[in-house]
C-alpha cells in the first residue's frame, strides 16, 4: 500500500471546473488531490471553447446554471484582476437579421431581467451599424449586452491549478481514474499510476463525468459530446469586431457568433453537432464550410482576412437542460455533471457551490488562515502590457527582448518562465497555452523548429 | 542601455532583398538592417540546396552559402546588420518600433525599406479539415527542422503542391531520409517540373497526382494519412503517411504594411508599389517577395539593387510623385507587380513586370488595355507556368498614358 496517496478530498478532472474546485478546497481545512488523466490541466473542453465570460442574460431563469453563471461572472472578473488573467469587457450585440429575430429581442430582454441582468438595451439598425460597421447588409436591430466579456480560458485554468498547488494540493497528472470503491470512511480511487484514498470525491470529469458516476453505482445521466467548430482569423481582422456579435436564437437554430479574442484575433463559430465519439475534436469539411457560409452573411469582409487556425471543442451535453449537480452525504460524493456551455464562466461559483454542498452534508470546511498570495500569471492578453513591449522588463532581463515566436511576439524569457513555472508544459500545445508561441498566423513557418528545441532544451 | 537608432536608411528584413539594398546603399550612406532572426540571410539560410545566386552573383550557390555572402557583402560595405531585432510597428512616419535584447527601442530613417518577405500558408489557412496531429508542416518549417535543428520529420511524406518550392521540400525530405510517397496538385498537371532542371538532374522520381485536393488529415497524435479528393468527380482515396508538407500558397508578410496604413495591393496582398518600388507612404519603399509573392532569391536581390537608386534619389530630394496609373492583372493572371505605373519615369527592376499565372500557356501573348484601347502587346518565347512568376518586358506598358485611366493586363 506504499503508493496510496491519502487525502481528504479527491477532485477528479483537471478541467477549468476541477481546477477551480481544487483551488477553493485547498484553501480550507482539508487536504486535496487533483486527479487528471491527461498530461496537463485545462487540456480538454476547457481549452477549446469560445471563451466568453457570460453575464448569464440568456440562461434559463430559475435554473442552477442561471444562478451560478451570474455568480461566476462576478467571481472570475474579480479574480482575473488579481491573478492577471486577461479579460476584456467588449460587450455583446445580438443582431436580428429577420423579423422573427427582431420580434424576439424584447422577450430576450425580459428574460435577462428575470436572470437578474438589467443592463440590456434595444438598439436600432443605425446603432447596430455604428457599433459594428463591418456587419453585412440586412441587420434590422439588436440587443446590447454591455457586460459580456472575453477571457483567456487557458490562463484561468492554469491560475486556479497553480494556486491550488501553492495551497498544498497534490496535482496528479496522467492519473486516469479507472475504478472507484466506496468504503465506510474512505473511498479508493484506482488510477493507472497508483491509488488515491480520499474521504470525499468530487466528480468534475467533464466528458467522462457519467462514466465516473457509474463507477460509483449511479445511472442518472449520459454525456453526449456536442461538437463546436471554430475558425480563428488573423489579428489584422481585429478592428472588424470591436464587440461580440451574437446570434438571436430562432426557429432556424442557434446561429454562430463573431467575437474578438483576448489574443487579438477574431473568431467565428461555433457549430453544434452531436457526436458519438467523446474524443473526436477533429474539424469537419461540412462544419467549416457552414461556418464560412454564415460568416459571409454576418461579416463579409471578415472572410477576406487570413485564417490563422481552426479547432473544435466538445460540450458535455446531457438529457437534462440544467447542470447535473448533486451531493451524496453517505457516499461523501459530489457530482458536477453536464457543465455544458457555460462552465468557464461558472467555474468559481461551482467551486463555491461545492463547499456549500459539502458543508450541508456535515463536512466542516473552515477557511485556512495564512494562505499564500494569489499567483500572478504571465500576461498573454493583447490588450495588456506584454513583455516584448515592456522597456523596463527588457532592460532588467534581455531575454524578454528576444522574440522567438514573431507572429505572437512570445519571447525567450516567457518560454523559459513557463518551463520553470509551478505547472510546466509537457508538450508544444501546453507551451502554446502558456505563452502564445506557435499560435500565430505562420503556424510555425518561422519559429516552429526553434520553439520545439527550446521546449526540449529547457528554454536555453 | 542602447540608444534609439537613427540612420539615413533603415531596412526591415535581412533577406536577399534587404541585404542587397543595404550593400548598395551603404557605399554612400548610413544603413541599418534590422532582422528578427538570430542570423540574417532570410529564407536561403535554411534552404540547403543549390539554386541560389544565378542572376545577382552570377554563380550557383547553396542557400546558406548564398546567405552568408549577402550578409558579408552588406557588412563589408559598411551596413550595420542587427539580428534579433524585431520590428513590431510604427511610431512615426519613418520611425519603427523595435524589440531586441538591447531594449525596446525605435529606429528612424530618412528612408525606410521594407523587405520582410513572404511565407507559405499553413494548413489552417487552407481550411483543411480533420485532426490536428504532429507532422503537418510547411516547407519553411520542414527546412528549419532538418537544416537548422537537425531533426527527422518522419518516414513517409505527402507533399501538397508541385511548385518550385515543392521540389525544394522533396529534396529536403530525401536528405532527411524521408520518402515522398506522393506529390499532389489540384491542377491538371505538375506545375513547375516543366521549367525545372533540378529534380531531373537530382534523380528525383516522385509520383504526382494531379487534380487532387487534400480533404482531410487523419491521425490523433501523429499524421497517419491524408484523404484526397479528385477535383471534379469528388472521388476519394486515402494515402498513408506520417508527414504532410503544405508547400507554396504564398502570402507576403505584410503586417507592417497594414499597421502603417500603406496602400495594399488586393491581388498580391503586398504593398502597392511603383516601378521605383515606392509605397504610398513618403520615403517608405518595399522590395523582394513582400512585393511579389514569390520570385526567386536572385530576383529579390536585384530588387534590392534597384530600390537603392530610388532611395538615394529620395534622400537627395525628398519628393513623392503624385498618383500613377494603376495596373491590374486579369484572370488567369492573378497579380502584377509593380501595380502602379509612371509614364516617363525609369522602368521596373530588370525592365520586367512580374505576373503570377494560374494556367499553363506555352508561348503566351500579353496585352495591355487602357480605356478600352490596346496600348501594348508582347509575345513571350518562354511559357507561363503556375507556381512561378512570369517575367514580362515592361515595354508592354510603355504606351500607357498618364491621363487615360487604369490599365488591364491580360493574356491575348
Ligand atoms: C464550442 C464550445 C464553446 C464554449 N463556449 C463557452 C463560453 O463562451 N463561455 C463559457 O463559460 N463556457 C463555454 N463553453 C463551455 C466550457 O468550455 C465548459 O463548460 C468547461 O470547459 C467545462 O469544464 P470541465 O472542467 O467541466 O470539463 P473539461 O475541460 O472537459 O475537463 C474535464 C477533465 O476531466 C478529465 N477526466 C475525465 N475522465 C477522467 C478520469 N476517469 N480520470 C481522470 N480524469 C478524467 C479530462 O481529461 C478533462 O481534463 C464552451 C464549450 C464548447 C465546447
Ligand atoms: C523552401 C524554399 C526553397 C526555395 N528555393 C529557392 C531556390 O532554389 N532558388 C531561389 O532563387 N529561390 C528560392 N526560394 C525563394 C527565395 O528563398 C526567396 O525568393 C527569397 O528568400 C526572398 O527574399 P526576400 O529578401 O524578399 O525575403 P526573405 O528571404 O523572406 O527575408 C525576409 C527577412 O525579413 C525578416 N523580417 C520579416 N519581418 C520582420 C520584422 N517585422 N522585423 C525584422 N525582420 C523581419 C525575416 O526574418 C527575414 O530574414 C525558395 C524559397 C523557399 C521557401
Amino acid at each position: 500500500m506504499s503508493d496510496v496517496l491519502e487525502v481528504d478530498v479527491a477532485v477528479v478532472g483537471g478541467g477549468i471546473v476541477g481546477c477551480a474546485v481544487a483551488r477553493e478546497l485547498a484553501g480550507r481545512d482539508v487536504s486535496v488531490a487533483l486527479v487528471e488523466a491527461r498530461g496537463d490541466v485545462g487540456d480538454a473542453t476547457s481549452k477549446a471553447n469560445t471563451a466568453i465570460l457570460h453575464t448569464g442574460f440568456d440562461a434559463v431563469p430559475g435554473s442552477l446554471e442561471s444562478r451560478l453563471v451570474a455568480r461566476g461572472y462576478a467571481l472570475l472578473s474579480a479574480y482575473a484582476e488579481q491573478a492577471g488573467i486577461p479579460v476584456e469587457r467588449t460587450g455583446a450585440l445580438l443582431v436580428a437579421w429577420d423579423d422573427e429575430q427582431l420580434d424576439a429581442l424584447p422577450g430576450l430582454r425580459a428574460k435577462a431581467e428575470k436572470n437578474g441582468y438589467t443592463r440590456t438595451r434595444l438598439v436600432g439598425a443605425d446603432e447596430v451599424y455604428a457599433r459594428v460597421p463591418a456587419l453585412g447588409p440586412g441587420a434590422l436591430g439588436g440587443l446590447e449586452v454591455p457586460d459580456e466579456s472575453i477571457v483567456c480560458s487557458w490562463t484561468a485554468a492554469l491560475a486556479y491549478a497553480t494556486e491550488a498547488v501553492h495551497r498544498g494540493a497534490h496535482l496528479l497528472l496522467r492519473h486516469r481514474v479507472s475504478a472507484i470503491e466506496v468504503g465506510p470512511a474512505r473511498t479508493l480511487l484506482t488510477t493507472d499510476r497508483g491509488a488515491v484514498s480520499a474521504r470525499w470525491v468530487v466528480n468534475a470529469a467533464g466528458m467522462g463525468a457519467d462514466v465516473l458516476d457509474r463507477m460509483l453505482g449511479f445511472d442518472r445521466f449520459t454525456v453526449v459530446p456536442r461538437r463546436g467548430e471554430l475558425i480563428v482569423f488573423d489579428k489584422l481582422a481585429r478592428p472588424l469586431a470591436p464587440t461580440i456579435v451574437l446570434p438571436v436564437p430562432s426557429s432556424l437554430g442557434k446561429g454562430v457568433l463573431v467575437s474578438p479574442t483576448v489574443y487579438g484575433n477574431v473568431m467565428l463559430g461555433p457549430t453544434a453537432e452531436d457526436l458519438d465519439d467523446r474524443s473526436d475534436t477533429s474539424t469537419s469539411e461540412q462544419g467549416l464550410s457552414s461556418l464560412l457560409e454564415k460568416g459571409r452573411r454576418i461579416m463579409p469582409s471578415l472572410l477576406d482576412e487570413e485564417v490563422t487556425t481552426t479547432y473544435a471543442g466538445l460540450r458535455a451535453s446531457t438529457e437534462h437542460s440544467d447542470y447535473v449537480v448533486d451531493v451524496d452525504a453517505g457516499m461523501r460524493y459530489v457530482l458536477l455533471g453536464g457543465i455544458r456551455s457555460t462552465g468557464l464562466t461558472a467555474s468559481m461559483a461551482l467551486a463555491e457551490h461545492v463547499v456549500g454542498l459539502m458543508e450541508s452534508a456535515g463536512e466542516p470546511l473552515a477557511e485556512r488562515p495564512g494562505l499564500p498570495p494569489v499567483p500572478r500569471m504571465p500576461m498573454i492578453g493583447e490588450a495588456f502590457p506584454r513583455p516584448y513591449a515592456d522597456a523596463a522588463r527588457i532592460a532588467a532581463d534581455p531575454e524578454y527582448g528576444r522574440v522567438v515566436c514573431f507572429c505572437e511576439r512570445a519571447t525567450a524569457g516567457e518560454i523559459r518562465d513557463a518551463l520553470y513555472s509551478t505547472i510546466p508544459p509537457t508538450d508544444l500545445d501546453g507551451l502554446r497555452r502558456r505563452t502564445r508561441a506557435l499560435m500565430g498566423r505562420c503556424q510555425g513557418f518561422f519559429c516552429g523548429a526553434e520553439v520545439a528545441r527550446l521546449l526540449e532544451d529547457g528554454g536555453r | 542601455m542602447t540608444a534609439d537608432v537613427r540612420a539615413d536608411v533603415v531596412v526591415v528584413g535581412g533577406g536577399p532583398a534587404g541585404l542587397t539594398a543595404a550593400a548598395d546603399l551603404a557605399r554612400t550612406c548610413r544603413v541599418v538592417v534590422l532582422d528578427r532572426e538570430q542570423q540574417a540571410g532570410g529564407i536561403p539560410r535554411h534552404s540547403d540546396h543549390p539554386g541560389y545566386g544565378l542572376r545577382d552573383l552570377r554563380r550557383v550557390l547553396s542557400g546558406p552559402e548564398y546567405a552568408r555572402r549577402l550578409v558579408a557583402a552588406a557588412q563589408d560595405a559598411g551596413a550595420d546588420v542587427r539580428t534579433g531585432w524585431t520590428v513590431t510597428g510604427w511610431a512615426g512616419e519613418r520611425t519603427l518600433e523595435v524589440t531586441s535584447p538591447a531594449g525596446r527601442l525605435t529606429a528612424t530613417g530618412g528612408a525606410v525599406v521594407l523587405a520582410t518577405g513572404a511565407r507559405e500558408r499553413a494548413r489552417p489557412a487552407r481550411l483543411v479539415a480533420g485532426d490536428r496531429p504532429a507532422g503537418v508542416l510547411t516547407t519553411g518549417q520542414l527546412q528549419q527542422l532538418v537544416h537548422l535543428q537537425h531533426r527527422s520529420p518522419g518516414t513517409r511524406a505527402v507533399v501538397v503542391g508541385s511548385e518550385l518550392v515543392s521540389w525544394s521540400a522533396v529534396l529536403t525530405l530525401r536528405e532527411a531520409g524521408c520518402r515522398t510517397v506522393l506529390m499532389t496538385t489540384d491542377r491538371p498537371y505538375g506545375e513547375a517540373y516543366a521549367g525545372l532542371r533540378m529534380p531531373a538532374s537530382a534523380g528525383l522520381r516522385v509520383p504526382l497526382l494531379t487534380r487532387a485536393r487534400v480533404a482531410r488529415v487523419v491521425g490523433r497524435e501523429q499524421v497517419e494519412a491524408v484523404e484526397l479528393e479528385e477535383v471534379g468527380t469528388g472521388r476519394r482515396r486515402t494515402v498513408e503517411c506520417d508527414v504532410v508538407v503544405f508547400t507554396g500558397g504564398w502570402i507576403p508578410d505584410h503586417e507592417l504594411v497594414r499597421l502603417g496604413g500603406l496602400d495594399l495591393d488586393p491581388a498580391t496582398l503586398g504593398p502597392r508599389v511603383d516601378p521605383a518600388l515606392r509605397t504610398s507612404s513618403d520615403g517608405v519603399f518595399a522590395a523582394g517577395n513582400l512585393v511579389h509573392p514569390v520570385d526567386t532569391a536572385d530576383v529579390c536581390a536585384l530588387d534590392g539593387r534597384h530600390v537603392a537608386a530610388a532611395v538615394r534619389r529620395w534622400l537627395e530630394a525628398p519628393r513623392q510623385p503624385g498618383a500613377g496609373v494603376e495596373l491590374a492583372a486579369e484572370p488567369p493572371l492573378r497579380w502584377v507587380a509593380p501595380s502602379v505605373w509612371r509614364p516617363g519615369e525609369p522602368g521596373p527592376a530588370r525592365g520586367r513586370l512580374l505576373l503570377w499565372p494560374e494556367e499553363r500557356v506555352l508561348a503566351p501573348v500579353l496585352v495591355a488595355v487602357q480605356g478600352g484601347r490596346q496600348v501594348g502587346r508582347v509575345r513571350l518565347p518562354w511559357p507561363a507556368v503556375p507556381g512561378r512568376v512570369l517575367r514580362v518586358p515592361s515595354s508592354l506598358v510603355s504606351g500607357v498614358r498618364a491621363d487615360a485611366g487604369p490599365v488591364r493586363i491580360a493574356l491575348g
